[in-house]
Order: structure tokens, then C-alpha cells, then sequence
């Protein structure tokens, strides 16, 4: 399955060598032309392939193939690691995880000292992560060299497996933001439609947008959607609190209308929601306007793209590793096909 | 020209959702232009083409004024109705406990306050979250509007006879001065392209991509500024009722020191009062206009403005009539930097 292989797969942001490598494999066959530019996004073309009127509408999804990491700063005379956070990550939630440094995927932990040491005062506190380092279990600064570099990229290691198999169809794996975005593009390729699509697989979003802005200076697209992984926020729940969630899992594909970075074509955000009520397909929006998509980047190429930025709703993004529902998924892919094939003879007015 | 201001005051138009304020304003610029269009962004580019027989070496000039307003979107729709929102722009939720909004489709509401009139609201100032909209649904249902719609506010206009009270005075009241200016020109040597521009409050991103598409030689952004005349007021050499300003930095821009020279001389040769501006906090679309393709010389004529990202900003008449004044003078003649 292909999220299992991409969410498996080792791509920080400026590191998608591998990310890209799988994704092109997968849609090889399924593509006209693709190439890959000066920041590393994969650009993959799948012409129309229906008979209109005139010329068919130029049609950019983008999905980031980037993931959130570390990476190596420093070796330490101990055997130890410095490392920077690329992509946002809260302290909180790197104590004591395990990670993979380095193309060779030399493994290590992120140690902190254990309860008997913290003072119950300090446990109430959120820990220093600029003391933090990874350990590899190297005796020394020199047997460390021998393992790793400076520079190295560091993911976290956690391993995609489906939990419930029945309702909501639930899996956990890590960088679901955003596999899961790349691997409903991937399946989105097997399909033909009416416009020409321009699968962007993009690389350094999760550090400001940067791929996706060049890729959409390059393709100049008519009209641009964004597929994420974004924030699902329904557990842990208090008990009848009717207060706004993000998104649920289990709803359906999450449809933006406004987050930090842009604020969403109404005539897109329209077309999506028709096309699920009458493919009848669940659907919900993603109830915050937080974070940033690469819809912030593509709007604004040369002179502006209506854009539009669709989700699967994942629980604990930007952290060690996330959960999914397949049935978001698998709807996801459903909306945004039907959206595509809809967008013959040009945008709904 | 207070009526003008009046029917552009009023009129709805939060970041994102500015379809109704850019077909009030279309209809009155479009019998004065050559070309008139709306880019992907929701921009309005309004063209009056140069006259050679006006004067050699004519320039092609972007005149950006925002049109959006600071607003709010609704997040969220409780089972009892209530709408939870964000803010579009720079809302402080200091002016909003009892303020009145009005939406796209006309329904309106008022906003409250979970802690209004409980011990802690006397001790604390409202968050963001504690606050909602009531557009008098009883139920998640009947609820007039839905997740996505935007809320915009709603103040009359208020003529104090030299001062002026409004909402969205911001950036209004720029939209006027140039759209007065666009009535007041007669021929000039130069492309003249009024840009009525989108998402501004919320990033200055209507203006990148309009800039792009226009690739103008010289950008002049109109936009509000903050004053330092008020009681207790941070220190700044800007006041109302002292002309326009013109503005030398702000925290997002240092305008080009040709562009300023062009508009100061300029100003001082048809004896119109103005004010040096250096503006710490907030930027405009110059900004992003001097920032397209390979750089554009841009600048900003401001007008100054008490009570910023209130319900209720007010300027001075004579700053906007002057800034007309200014701004005629410096579109409808050859310009050499």
C-alpha cells in the first residue's frame, strides 16, 4: 500500500531524495512528462484525456513530500549529538523518542533523565530541549565521526500499522502530514480526467511554503489544490464540551476555507462540497483558521490562482507519530477526483 | 465627496470576501477608464491609459488602495447556535464585547462574552476564544450562516463636519481619495492603473499577485497610518488635520528615497501642508509592490488615522482633500525620479 510505503519512507525537509524516488516508481506509468526542478519537487504532468472546447484547464495538486525532523548541529566529546528542529515541533513531544540519523539510519534515542532525578516542581514544567541531545551509544566524539556527520538528517522511528480494521479504519505511522497527501495524489494519478494535471509532489514546506512556490511559478496553473494531512483534534475530549474541533476523524476529507496562509477560492470551496453531497461523500471543514498549507504559496504565484486546500484529518501531526482514518483517506481521494473531473470547460462561476 | 466616503464606509467587505465593495466600487470607476478587470485574487485593476499628445516619457503607475476590511470568520456552530469565530486582520478583542457584525447574505449579530458580567470579566481582558457571535439562532440548524461565512462590523458613518467617524476608515477612505483623484484627473502622460486591492489585512496579498500582473515602473500604495496626537499616545510626529503623510519607513518597507523626494517636492510646489511618516509597526501594499519581479521604486501617501482596527476610525477632512489634491498633481505629470 502505497501510505504505508510513503509514510515509512525518510524525507526531512531538504532531504526528499528518497520520498521522491518511491513516488515516482509508483506513477511512472501513469504519467506524460514529470521532472524534477531546482528545489527538488517532483512535477509530474497527466494530460487531458477527454475531448472539450478549447483548451483544457491547467490544474496544480500539490502534496509535500517533506516531513518534519532534526538535524545534526553538532559531536560532542561524549559521543553525543546536538541537533536544530526543522519544521515545527514542540518540546514536548521529543522526550525520550526514538530517531533515525543519517542516510544510514544510525539509530539513537533523545535520553532525558528519568523521574527519580526530576523534582516534582520540575515535573510540572516543560523540559529545556536546547540541553537535549540524541544519544547513539557512541563511546566517543571519534567513534560518533565514524557513524554520523554534521548535517545528517534525523527523523523519528515509527513504523505504519493498521489498528482497526471494522469502522473507523484506523492506522498509525509517522509523517502523515503529508504521505497521506502524497499517497491520495499517487492514487488521484490512476485515474484520467478532462483537464491537464499537474501533480506536484513538493519539497521544504514545512519550512515556509518554499517548494510549492517555485513549482507554481513554473507550471502557472488556471487552478491550484493543496492535499494535507492536517489537525485532528477530537481526542482526548471532555465530556460534553461543545466547544469547536478542528476536524474528527472519521468525518470525512477536511475542506480549508481560511488558515494563516490563505484564504480559500469560494468557488472551489463550493465545487467541493457540491461534488460531496452528490457523490455523497462525508466532508467537514477544518474549524480553525491555524497553520499553513502550500495553497499559501501557489495563490500568490505570478498573477494569483483560485486555490483550494483539501485533508485527511490526522491525529498528532507534527509529532513521533500520527493516526489516520483509511476511510478519510479513501473518501479524500473520491472528492478531489470527482472535483477534478467536474473542472471540465473551466472554474465554476 | 463625504458621500462617496459614506457609501464605501458602509459598505461590507472583510479580507477574502470584498465582491460587494468591489462592484460599488467598479460601477463608479469604470465610465472613467479605459479597461477595467478582476484577477484571480479578487483585485480590481482599473486602467486609464496615458495620452502621449499630455507630455513625453509617460510611466506605467500602480495606485494600490486596499479595499478589504479587518473582519471575522466563523470556525465554529454550536448546538445552541452560537458561532464561534477568527479574525480576518488585526482584531483585538478589546473592541468587540457588544460590537454588531453583519455578514455577506445580510444577517447580522452581536457578539458576546462568556465572562461579560461575571466576577472574572472585571479583572481580566477577553480572549479571542471566549467570545462569539449571536445571530439570535436558537439551534446549530436555523443558524442563518455557516462555517466559512465572514463577519464584517457594522457602524454608520459619522459626519463630526472636519473629522469623520467609521468603521473601515481602513483603508476606505484611500479607496475614496483615489477614486476622487481618478475623477479629478484630466489627461496625463502616464498608464495609470488603480488597483482596488484584495487581502490586505491579512498579509498584503492581494498587491503581489496585482503588481505581478501589471509590472508597473513606479508603485504608490494609499493606506492609513497611526497618529501620535491622542491623550497618552506612544510618541509619533504624525497628528490629525495636518495633511497627509508621507511616508519615509514603516516595519515592513523602506520607501524609495526618489519616490519620497518626487512626492515631497511635489507637495511643496503646489503649497499642500504634509507630514514626514515613520510608521513603527504595520506596513501596506507597497510593500509587496516593491518587492514584485525585480523591484519596483515604490512609496506610500498615508492618511492619517486615530483608532486604527477600532469599529471607529476617524480622520480629518482637510488631510483626505489635500491627499486628493496631492494626488491628482502627482499622477498627471511626467515623472522623473
Amino acid at each position: 500500500m502505497i501510505l504505508e510505503t510513503l509514510s515509512n519512507a525518510r524525507g526531512v525537509s531538504g532531504n526528499e531524495a528518497a520520498v521522491r524516488d518511491l513516488i515516482l516508481e509508483a506513477v511512472r506509468e501513469q504519467i506524460d512528462e514529470h521532472q524534477v526542478d531546482a528545489l527538488g519537487n517532483l512535477i509530474c504532468l497527466k494530460k487531458a484525456r477527454a475531448e472539450g472546447d478549447g483548451q483544457p484547464l491547467r490544474v496544480m495538486v500539490a502534496a509535500h513530500m517533506d516531513e518534519i525532523g532534526l538535524i545534526v548541529t553538532g559531536i560532542n566529546s561524549d559521543g553525543s549529538l546536538s541537533f536544530d528542529k526543522v519544521g515545527g515541533i514542540d518540546d514536548r513531544v521529543m522526550l525520550s523518542k526514538q530517531v533515525l540519523v543519517g542516510d544510514n539510519a544510525v539509530p539513537g534515542v533523545i535520553g532525558y533523565a528519568p523521574i527519580h532525578l526530576i523534582s516534582p516542581s520540575e515535573r510540572l514544567k516543560a523540559p529545556d530541549m536546547s540541553k537535549a541531545v540524541i544519544d547513539i551509544g557512541a563511546a566517543n566524539k571519534g567513534a560518533a565521526e565514524g557513524l554520523v556527520n554534521i548535517g545528517d538528517y534525523v527523523t523519528f522511528h515509527a513504523t505504519y500499522q493498521q489498528l482497526d480494521n471494522e469502522r473507523l479504519r484506523t492506522a498509525k505511522g509517522k509523517a502523515f502530514d503529508d504521505r497521506a497527501g502524497c499517497a491520495v495524489l499517487v492514487e488521484l494519478l490512476q485515474s484520467d480526467y478532462p483537464v491537464d494535471l499537474y501533480a506536484a509532489f513538493t519539497a521544504q514546506e514545512e519550512v515556509g511554503l518554499r517548494g510549492a512556490q517555485v513549482a507554481a511559478y513554473r507550471i502557472n496553473p488556471d487552478v491550484a489544490i493543496a492535499l494535507e494531512g492536517t489537525i485532528c483534534d477530537d481526542l482526548p475530549k471532555e465530556k460534553d464540551d461543545d466547544s469547536s474541533p478542528v476536524t474528527q476523524l472519521g468525518q470525512g476529507p477536511a475542506i480549508t476555507f481560511m488558515d494563516r496562509s490563505f484564504i480559500a477560492d469560494r468557488r472551489l470551496v463550493d465545487l467541493l462540497i457540491r461534488m460531496a453531497q452528490q457523490h455523497d461523500i462525508p466532508y467537514q471543514f477544518k474549524q480553525a483558521v491555524s497553520g499553513g498549507t502550500d495553497a499559501g504559496a501557489m495563490h500568490l504565484a505570478r498573477e494569483g490562482v483560485p486555490s483550494v486546500a483539501v485533508a485527511v484529518p490526522s491525529r498528532y501531526i507534527h509529532a513521533p507519530v500520527s493516526l489516520l482514518s483509511l476511510n478519510d483517506f479513501d473518501h479524500t481521494v473520491q472528492l478531489v477526483r470527482a472535483a477534478l473531473s467536474a473542472l471540465q470547460g473551466g472554474l465554476p462561476s | 465627496m463625504k458621500e462617496l466616503i459614506r457609501q464605501l464606509v458602509e459598505a461590507y467587505g472583510p479580507s477574502g470576501h470584498e465582491g460587494q465593495i468591489r462592484a460599488l466600487i467598479e460601477e463608479q470607476v469604470a465610465p472613467h477608464v479605459d479597461d477595467v478587470r478582476t484577477d484571480a485574487m479578487g483585485n480590481l485593476i482599473a486602467l486609464k491609459r496615458g495620452r502621449p499628445e499630455a507630455g513625453g516619457g509617460g510611466k506605467s503607475v500602480m495606485v494600490a488602495a486596499h479595499m478589504d476590511e479587518i473582519g471575522l470568520v466563523v470556525t465554529y456552530i454550536d448546538e445552541k447556535g452560537f458561532l464561534r469565530f477568527a479574525p480576518t486582520g488585526g482584531v483585538s478583542p478589546m473592541t468587540l464585547v457588544g460590537s454588531r457584525v453583519r455578514f455577506a447574505n445580510g444577517a447580522s449579530g452581536v457578539i458576546g462574552w462568556e465572562k461579560w458580567m461575571r466576577p472574572e470579566g472585571a479583572t481580566s481582558r477577553p480572549d479571542l476564544s471566549e467570545l462569539y457571535i449571536d445571530v439570535g439562532a436558537t439551534s446549530r440548524d436555523d443558524a442563518p450562516v455557516g462555517v466559512g461565512d465572514a463577519a464584517g462590523f457594522v457602524r454608520p458613518f459619522e459626519d463630526l463636519g472636519q473629522r469623520l467617524i467609521a468603521k473601515s476608515m481602513d483603508n476606505r477612505i484611500s479607496c475614496a481619495v483615489a477614486m476622487q483623484a481618478l475623477f479629478d484627473l484630466g489627461d496625463s502622460p502616464n498608464d495609470l492603473y488603480f488597483c482596488f486591492t484584495a487581502q490586505e489585512e491579512v498579509g498584503t496579498r492581494g498587491a503581489v499577485t496585482a503588481s505581478y500582473g501589471i509590472d508597473p515602473d513606479l508603485g504608490l500604495a494609499v493606506d492609513v497610518t497611526l497618529v501620535g496626537d491622542t491623550p497618552k499616545a506612544r510618541p509619533m510626529a504624525v497628528s490629525l488635520g495636518e495633511g497627509p503623510a508621507i511616508k519615509i519607513m514603516d516595519s515592513g518597507m523602506l520607501a524609495h528615497p526618489g519616490v519620497v523626494r518626487w512626492m515631497m517636492e511635489t507637495a511643496d510646489a503646489l503649497g499642500i501642508p504634509y507630514q514626514r511618516e515613520v510608521l513603527q509597526g504595520g506596513s501596506t501594499d507597497a510593500r509587496s509592490i516593491q518587492l514584485s519581479r525585480a523591484g519596483v521604486p515604490s512609496g506610500c501617501l498615508s492618511i492619517p488615522c486615530r483608532y486604527v482596527h477600532t469599529p471607529s476610525e476617524m480622520v480629518d477632512y482637510g488631510d483626505v482633500q489635500q491627499a486628493v489634491s496631492l494626488l491628482v498633481e502627482l499622477l498627471g505629470q511626467e515623472i522623473a525620479l
